[in-house]
């Protein structure tokens, strides 16, 4: 088996604070393989984006603290390594895109200077070189005009447009991974769709990895390969992404696909049925309950559930779940 | 949880750990998150010890200010003469608790003043719009570039003597002297609150007052103002701070209350060529004005954090 | 950008006559007669009394008197000081670059500290280093400058002898033995002046680049491998200098008064201390004159800091 390109084994972020300890990433087990695509999906606060943020240590050391597992970039573990160390990973080797793309530039600077900047530092071009290989990404992007563009600053771009340019701005030094955090979630439905065939484009020519975030299942759908489904700072669920929506192994992932909200759904007795949801509450985590995270809200709780965090239990090859009741979920489908 | 169809059939909805939060009126909170700036807490007690101090003062202390005792000129603090005494022999405590009641109430006076004013330029620049809030504002700015000091001096300068006729000297310049720092100190007041006009006029529950029938003087009270509240209180103990200043910098200039009324900054000018010989004359003023403003910051500080909503602590 | 400054400019023009309006209003309110003085002073020649009396045109309306005295003052015709004996506005040629002199070397000084200590400060929040430098901020601003004055002088002119607390304008030297006079003078009346500006920029400017270090597009910077320095340096400072800028512009009148008040401790030469004597000499067109220097100076600051601003960030001249 070759050596994964990334491998995230029992990671766990915590975060201190006045209130107490949270646990924001509290055990989280990645792999990916060169030019593979991985999803991570999930709710709002169940640890995905620090679990990116951690692997580019981009989270803020005084409050934050890995205090356990290992970060393997091609067999070399990323925690040890002091902040000159990690400049060098990052955007040469791991690149990153943001979820808002109106604040993630820099406004007081053109976009052409923003992107030649990381061609500069790490391929070592010059002024000239470096504005020709901007442009060369620009057009990469589709921004059309990039010649004149290049001088221009964020403020006269759209949403998308500057999503675009952050993309440009990734790819710029031909990073072998991406990690894409939610980056179409604050754009407008139809520009989604634009940036998500780019960025599968962009993927599939040039070969690099891609770890995409997003808590939208129909993304995930169209862009990776492989799926990993986060809770309470967690993973729940592995394997490849049909699997995983074709047989819905944790309660969990069950729970989140039947939340979908669907057009065309029939009417019922008149009238259009209520949106499903799963009852209860993503639970605070700073007082994470011992045991399975998702316990509060499982309907097929029992007390064993709570006694300990439960181990992956294999449901077909690839594909496992962190569940010790699988058996019963998939009875009562 | 009523509402919503569970995800699976069988589940009884047994929620999550569900905390209510307890309800905690606003005031409670600002004070809640003011306790824990114990640099503020410190300045609010020693503001008010020195406002305690200097009310009372002539009380616990009833020295005359300017009985005059050349037998004991230029002394350094000693039991009869805890602040020590200048270079006429006067008790020099006597001559600060009473320069303090001086800078309090030009302080709070001149503060009053600004805010009043500052308030209501701001309310009906915001309330109205087009060309009063403009020139409301071009007006407001000029005075933003006005040589504040320079200006204060001419004023005083023009208007001593005939105040000094009418009323007699020392109200004379202190009507004078809150007047003037009063009018130089609105302007932010006013662009804060209009700032809150401009936000909150079209905010939704504005909308619902006036679409219950409130007037628009009922509006602006009942709604716009205590919003703006917090800010302007900040805005509010700055004031004091520098009005105080701007006092003590007056009479330092020789330009303030006459000669025989001990302000702080009076003494430290009185003190200024007596320094090699009685540095205590010029510390104690000094000490007490640098006191008093470090108390009003600190205090400002605190304020401003605790009456900010959106500030996470 | 050509545009927006043209804008600015223009803007002037009304402020200064704004200001001369202020300025003559409250000269026009002013009860008794400004020129007492002027009656019972042998010193002053009986045609230059006339002059100015139809200068300021006092027996005429308010409107007519302010048009005479707009038109002579912006023909630098600025009336004849009593006190003095010379035509004003030499007088303030005279005094204006010593004033500058002191006013400019602290505006750099304090701005050189306020950005070094303010930024040090913001990116080790709660340090040591950031605690003593909040105090200091803090305690410096608290600190009139004429308190400091004094005690500096207490310091460093009686207890040490160092340097010299009397200003003199006609030191008798040459060469690198003026400069270092010079140096040797001005340095306790600047160093007053500029630690007390300095002290409240720092906090403006800690505080400033605590907020932009939180913000997206410094997460960015740090995720394309720039060395924090870089970080700090080239994305933060830019963007936090944009609000230190409006509010230092915000603070030259208080600068200038500042001054006066150093002038006076000092006795430097310059137009403040200028301002003081001619009060206590009676001297209204000096006085008026001076006013309307300084005003013109704070508005000229002001007009500095939009081209900085400018400069600063792109976004203001598209609007």
């Amino acid at each position: 088996m070759t050596q994964p390109l990334l491998s995230i084994e029992g990671l766990k972020t915590h975060f201190k604070t006045d209130d107490g300890m949270i646990h924001a990433v509290d055990g989280v087990d990645l792999a990916i393989q060169r030019g593979e695509t991985l999803g991570v999906v999930g709710e709002s606060g169940c640890g995905k984006t620090v679990t990116a943020m951690t692997v580019m240590k981009l989270v803020a050391m005084p409050p934050g603290k890995i205090v356990a597992g290992r970060i393997l970039w091609q067999g070399r573990d990323l925690v040890p390594l002091g902040p000159d160390e990690m400049r060098s990973i990052r955007a040469k080797e791991i690149a990153i895109i943001f979820q808002e793309p109106m604040t993630s530039l820099n406004p007081v600077y053109s976009v052409g200077e923003q992107i030649a900047e990381v061609i500069r530092l790490h391929e070592g071009l010059g002024q000239r070189a470096a504005l020709e290989k901007t442009i060369e990404m620009l057009k990469l992007v589709h921004i059309s005009n990039p010649e004149r563009r290049v001088h221009d600053y964020p403020h006269q771009f759209s949403g998308g447009m500057r999503q675009r340019v952050m993309i440009a701005m990734a790819l710029s030094c031909r990073p072998k991974l991406l990690i894409a955090d939610e980056p179409t979630t604050a754009l407008d439905v139809t520009i989604q769709g634009e940036i998500l065939a780019l960025l599968h484009e962009l993927v599939a020519d040039s070969g690099m990895a891609l770890l995409m975030i997003s808590h939208d299942l129909g993304v995930m759908a169209r862009m990776v390969a492989r799926l990993l489904v986060m809770y309470g700072g967690t993973v729940v669920e592995s394997g490849p992404t049909a699997a995983v929506f074709a047989r819905r192994a944790h309660p969990y992932t069950r729970g989140l696909y039947a939340a979908r909200p669907r057009l065309g759904t029939p009417t019922v007795d008149g009238r259009k049925p209520r949106l499903v949801t799963i009852p209860g509450r993503v639970p605070e985590l700073i007082d994470l309950p011992s045991g399975c995270p998702f316990a509060d809200r499982c309907a097929w709780v029992v007390d064993a559930c709570r006694a300990a965090p439960p181990p992956p239990v294999p449901v077909e090859p690839g594909h496992a779940a962190r569940c010790i009741r699988l058996d019963a979920v998939e009875a009562s489908a | 949880m009523s509402g919503s169809t569970p995800a699976s059939p069988t589940v009884n909805a047994t929620t999550g750990p569900a905390r209510e939060p307890k309800p905690v009126s606003l005031g409670m909170e600002a004070w809640r998150r003011f306790r824990r700036h114990r640099l503020a807490l410190a300045g609010a007690i020693i503001l008010g010890l020195m406002a305690l101090g200097v009310v009372l003062g002539p009380w616990i202390w009833p020295v005359p200010i300017n009985e005059i005792d050349f037998t004991a000129r230029l002394q350094g603090p000693s039991l009869s003469h805890p602040f020590g005494t200048d270079d006429l022999g006067q008790d020099l405590l006597a001559r600060m608790i009473y320069g303090g009641r001086i800078s309090l109430a030009v302080g709070v006076v001149a503060m009053l003043i600004a805010v009043i004013v500052g308030v209501v330029i701001g309310a009906v620049s915001g309330i109205s719009r087009g060309s009063i809030d403009a020139a409301l504002m071009w007006v407001a700015d000029l005075f933003l570039s006005l040589p504040q000091l320079p200006l204060l001096l001419l004023v005083i300068y023009l208007f001593r003597d005939s105040l000094k006729k009418y009323i007699g000297a020392e109200a004379g310049i202190f009507i004078l002297i809150v007047v003037v720092i009063g009018i130089f100190r609105w302007m932010p007041v006013a662009r804060l609150v209009r700032a809150q006009f401009l936000s909150l006029r079209e905010k939704e529950f504005v909308e619902a007052a006036r679409a219950l029938g409130a007037s628009t003087t009922r509006q602006v009270v009942r709604h716009i103002l205590p919003n703006a509240l917090g800010p302007v209180i900040v805005a509010a103990t700055i004031d004091v701070a520098a009005a105080i200043i701007f006092e003590s910098t007056l009479s330092f200039l020789g330009l303030g209350f006459p000669p025989d009324i001990p302000s702080w900054g009076r003494l430290l000018y009185d003190a200024k060529d007596h320094l090699d010989v009685a540095m205590h004359w010029a510390l104690f003023p000094g000490g007490a004005i640098f006191l008093t403003v470090l108390s009003i910051t600190y205090l400002g500080d605190g304020l401003r954090d605790a009456l900010d909503p959106r500030r996470v602590m | 950008m050509g545009q927006y400054l043209l804008r600015q400019f223009l803007i002037i023009i009304p402020k200064v006559i704004g200001i001369s309006i202020v300025l003559f209003t409250v000269l026009a309110l002013a009860p008794g007669d400004p020129f007492e003085e002027l009656a019972t002073n042998p010193a002053v020649p009986p045609e230059v009394r006339a002059n100015l009396r139809a200068q300021f045109g006092l027996d005429d309306p308010v409107a007519v008197r302010y048009v005479r005295w707009s038109t002579a003052m912006a023909k630098g015709d600025w009336g004849f000081s009593f006190a003095s004996r010379i035509n004003v506005d030499e007088l303030i040629m005279q005094r204006l670059p010593t004033t500058l002199a002191v006013i400019g070397s602290s505006l750099v000084i304090a701005l050189v500290i306020a950005l070094v200590v303010g930024i040090y400060a913001a990116t080790r929040p709660y340090s040591i280093f950031d605690q003593i430098a909040s105090t200091f901020a803090l305690v410096g601003f608290a600190l009139p400058t004429f308190f400091t004055g004094i005690v500096f002088i207490l310091i460093f002119s009686i207890w040490l002898d160092w340097l010299p607390f009397v200003y003199r304008a006609d030191i008798t030297a040459t060469g690198w033995r003026w400069w270092w006079e010079q140096l040797r003078q001005m340095i306790m009346p600047v160093m007053v002046l500029a630690l007390f500006q300095g002290a409240s920029w720092t906090r403006y400017v800690r505080s400033a680049v605590l907020d932009v270090i939180r913000l997206d597009y410094v997460t960015t910077a740090r995720s394309k491998g720039l060395a924090e320095r870089t970080v700090i340096l080239k994305h933060v400072v830019r963007n936090a200098l944009i609000p230190v800028v409006t509010i230092i512009a915000l603070q030259m009148p208080t600068v200038f008064g500042g001054a006066i008040v150093t002038e006076q401790i000092f006795r430097v030469p310059g137009i403040g201390s200028l301002l003081i004597s001619a009060i206590l000499a009676n001297d209204t067109p000096v006085i008026m004159a001076v006013t309307f220097v300084l005003s013109i100076l704070v508005i000229l600051c002001n007009l500095f800091a939009d081209i900085t601003y400018v400069w600063l960030d792109p976004r203001i001249a598209y609007r």
